[in-house]
C-alpha cells in the first residue's frame, strides 16, 4: 500500500519530467524566450511562436473568470447567509447537474445558443460582422463551466467562518449584507483568491468546449469579437499530424508542458491555502 | 429608509438574480440540447453501428461510441477502485493525522485532479508512441483511470477523515490487526465510495481530450483491448464538424444521449448513496 501511494505521488513528477524531456529538442533551435514571444506559427518552416496561443488562452480564461466571479460570489453568499434550506437543495442540485455535464455538451450548447446570440444580437452593436465564433463565446462557455467549482469552493469557505462572527456583527446593528461584506468576505479573502486561482487552472486546461466555440484562428485577439486559438485546442487539433513534421511533436509537448507547469503551481499554492482555512476551524 | 437597508435590498435582489441565473443556465442547456436533439433521435441511433457513408448522411447509429464509452468507463472505474481503495485505507489507518507523507500525498492528488485531461492525453500518447502501441481501448482505459484516481481518492478520503478514532480503537481492542480493520473501514466509507464512483463515472464518460489521443476512433465495436474504441463525446464532436446538416442533427441527438446517461447516473448515484449510508455511525 505504501508503494502504490508513493508511486502515485511520483506520477505527478513523472508526467512533468516526461513532457519536459519530450519538449527539450525544440530548445536546441529556439530560445525559450523566442518561443513564447514570437507570433510566427509555421510548423512546416520550423517557426514555432506560441504568443497567439498563449494570448488566446489568457483572454478566454480572464473573460471566464471576470464573468463567473460575481455570479459565484453572490450565489454562494445567498446560499450560505440568506436562503432557506429547500432553496439551497434546489440550487445545489442544479450545480451538481452543471458540474456533471460533459464538456462536449457545453461545446454543443455554445454553438447552438451562445454563438448565434453573439453573432446576431450582441456583435452588431459593436462590430460590423462577426461569425460568433469568438473569444467572448469561449469566455462565456468557460465561465458557465467553472461556476459549479467556484460556488462549491466559496460555500465551503464561507461555511468555515464561525457563527459567532456573524452574531457579533448582527448584534452591532449591521445588516446581513454589511455582515457579508465586512466580515465574511474580509475574513475569507485569502480563500476567495485561492478558489479563483483554482478555477483559473481548471479553465486553462479546458479543451473541447472552448475549441468548439472560439474559432481557432492563429491570431492574437485584439477584441472580444476576434477569434482566438488557445493552447489546449492547439494540442487537440494537431496531434494527428504532429509526427509527420519535424519538431512539431516537441512543440506540442512544450505546449502541454507549459499548461502542466502553470496548473501545477496554481493548484499547489491555492490548495495549500484552502487546506489551511478549512482545517483551522 | 436608511441607506444600509436600501443597500441590503439591492444586494439581496442581486443575489437572488444570480442564483436564478445559475439554475437558468442548467434549464437552458438541457432545453437547447433537447430541442435540437430530440427530433433526430430514433431507435437506429442507439442500436446500430455506422453504416457506409454515415458521416455523409448514410444510415446507421452510434452504438460503436456508446459501447466504447461504456467499456472505457467500466474498465477505468474498476481499475480506479482497485488502486484508490488501498491508498485511502493506507492514508487513514496506517498514517497519523499529522503525517507529512499523508499531507504530501493529498496535495499530490489535488494537483493530479487539476491536471487537464489533454495533458494526460498528450503524456500518454508519447508513452504509447515510445512503446510502439497504437491507439486502443486499453490505452483509453489507462488514461481515464489516471484521470479519475484523484477524484476517487479525494472524495473517499473526505468521508474517511470523519471516521471516529474510537471505532478503530474498538476493532483493535477486539484483537484485529490494522489490515483487518479494512472490513470496518470499508463499511464506513461505503457512501463515500458510491459518491466517488458516481463522480468519476460522470467525468470518465464526458472526457474527450484524453481519449482523443489514446483510444482513437472507429466505426466498429472493439472486441479486444488492443483495438481502437470510439467514445460518445468524440462522436458528438466529429459529427458536429461535418458540413452535412443531417449529420449535425445526429450530433445533437448524440449529445442528448450523453447528457441523458450522465443524468441517469447522477440520479441512481444519489439513491445508492442514501441506501449505503445506513451503516454509517
Amino acid at each position: 500500500m505504501f508503494t502504490i501511494t508513493v508511486a502515485s505521488i511520483l506520477l505527478v513528477i513523472f508526467i512533468g519530467l516526461g513532457l519536459y524531456l519530450k519538449s527539450v529538442p525544440i530548445f536546441e533551435h529556439n530560445s525559450f524566450w523566442h518561443l513564447i514571444s514570437s507570433s510566427e506559427w509555421k510548423p512546416g518552416k520550423g517557426e514555432f511562436g506560441f504568443l497567439p496561443f498563449i494570448a488566446g488562452t489568457v483572454w478566454v480564461t480572464v473573460i471566464a473568470v471576470v464573468l463567473a466571479l460575481p455570479v459565484a460570489l453572490f450565489t454562494a453568499l445567498y446560499l450560505t447567509e440568506y436562503s432557506r434550506s429547500y432553496i439551497r437543495r434546489w440550487v445545489f442540485t442544479a450545480l451538481d447537474i452543471l458540474a456533471g455535464i460533459p464538456s462536449v455538451v457545453y461545446g454543443v450548447w455554445g454553438t447552438l445558443f451562445i454563438v448565434p446570440w453573439i453573432s446576431e444580437k450582441l456583435a452588431p452593436h459593436f462590430v460590423e460582422y462577426s461569425t460568433g465564433y469568438t473569444t467572448l463565446a469561449g469566455g462565456i462557455v468557460l465561465g458557465v463551466m467553472i461556476l459549479p467549482l467556484l460556488i462549491s469552493l466559496f460555500v465551503e469557505i464561507f461555511s468555515a467562518v464561525p457563527k459567532e462572527f456573524r452574531d457579533a456583527s448582527l448584534s452591532l446593528g449591521a445588516t446581513k449584507w454589511q455582515t457579508s461584506k465586512y466580515v465574511i468576505i474580509r475574513k475569507t479573502l485569502p480563500g476567495i483568491i485561492a478558489a479563483v486561482i483554482l478555477s483559473v487552472s481548471r479553465a486553462l486546461g479546458e479543451t473541447i468546449a472552448v475549441l468548439m466555440v472560439c474559432g481557432n484562428v492563429t491570431i492574437i485577439p485584439h477584441s472580444l469579437f476576434d477569434s482566438c486559438y488557445p493552447l489546449p485546442a492547439l494540442i487537440a487539433n494537431n496531434y494527428g499530424e504532429m509526427l509527420s513534421v519535424p519538431m512539431y511533436e516537441s512543440a506540442l509537448m512544450l505546449a502541454a508542458f507549459l499548461l502542466f507547469i502553470v496548473v501545477f503551481i496554481f493548484n499547489a499554492s491555492s490548495r495549500a491555502v484552502i487546506y489551511k482555512i478549512v482545517h483551522s476551524r | 429608509m436608511k441607506f444600509k437597508f436600501i443597500e441590503e435590498k439591492i444586494a439581496k435582489s442581486v443575489m437572488i438574480f444570480f442564483a436564478l441565473l445559475v439554475v437558468g443556465f442548467v434549464v437552458n442547456i438541457i432545453y437547447t440540447i433537447l430541442r435540437r436533439g430530440l427530433p433526430a433521435l430514433n431507435w437506429d441511433m442507439i442500436s446500430k453501428i455506422p453504416e457506409g457513408g454515415y458521416y455523409n448522411g448514410g444510415g446507421g447509429g452510434i452504438l460503436n461510441a456508446i459501447m466504447g464509452s461504456l467499456y472505457i468507463v467500466l474498465g477505468s472505474t474498476f481499475l480506479g477502485l482497485l488502486v484508490s481503495i488501498p491508498i485511502v485505507f493506507y492514508l487513514n489507518v496506517f498514517l497519523n493525522k499529522d503525517s507529512k507523507l499523508a499531507y504530501i500525498a493529498r496535495l499530490a492528488f489535488d494537483i493530479m485532479f487539476g491536471i487537464p485531461s489533454i495533458v494526460y492525453g498528450a503524456f500518454a500518447f508519447t508513452i504509447m508512441i515510445y512503446l510502439g502501441m497504437h491507439t486502443s481501448l486499453g490505452g483509453g482505459i489507462l488514461v481515464i483511470t489516471l484521470l479519475i484516481i484523484p477524484i476517487f481518492i479525494r472524495s473517499m478520503d473526505e468521508v474517511a477523515l470523519q471516521l471516529p478514532k474510537d471505532l478503530l480503537d474498538a476493532t483493535y481492542a477486539l484483537g484485529a490487526t490494522k489490515l483487518e480493520t479494512i472490513k470496518v473501514v470499508l463499511r464506513q466509507i461505503a457512501p463515500g465510495i458510491a459518491t466517488a464512483t458516481l463522480l468519476s463515472v460522470g467525468r470518465a464518460i464526458g472526457d474527450a481530450a484524453g481519449v482523443m489521443f489514446t483510444a482513437g476512433f472507429t466505426d466498429s465495436i472493439p472486441t479486444s483491448l488492443s483495438q481502437p474504441a470510439a467514445t460518445l463525446p468524440l462522436s458528438v464532436f466529429f459529427q458536429l464538424s461535418s458540413p452535412n446538416a443531417d449529420v449535425q442533427d445526429r450530433a445533437y441527438s448524440a449529445a442528448l444521449i450523453l447528457i441523458f446517461i450522465v443524468l441517469v447516473i447522477s440520479v441512481t448515484g444519489r439513491v445508492i448513496t442514501t441506501h449505503f449510508s445506513k451503516n454509517k455511525i
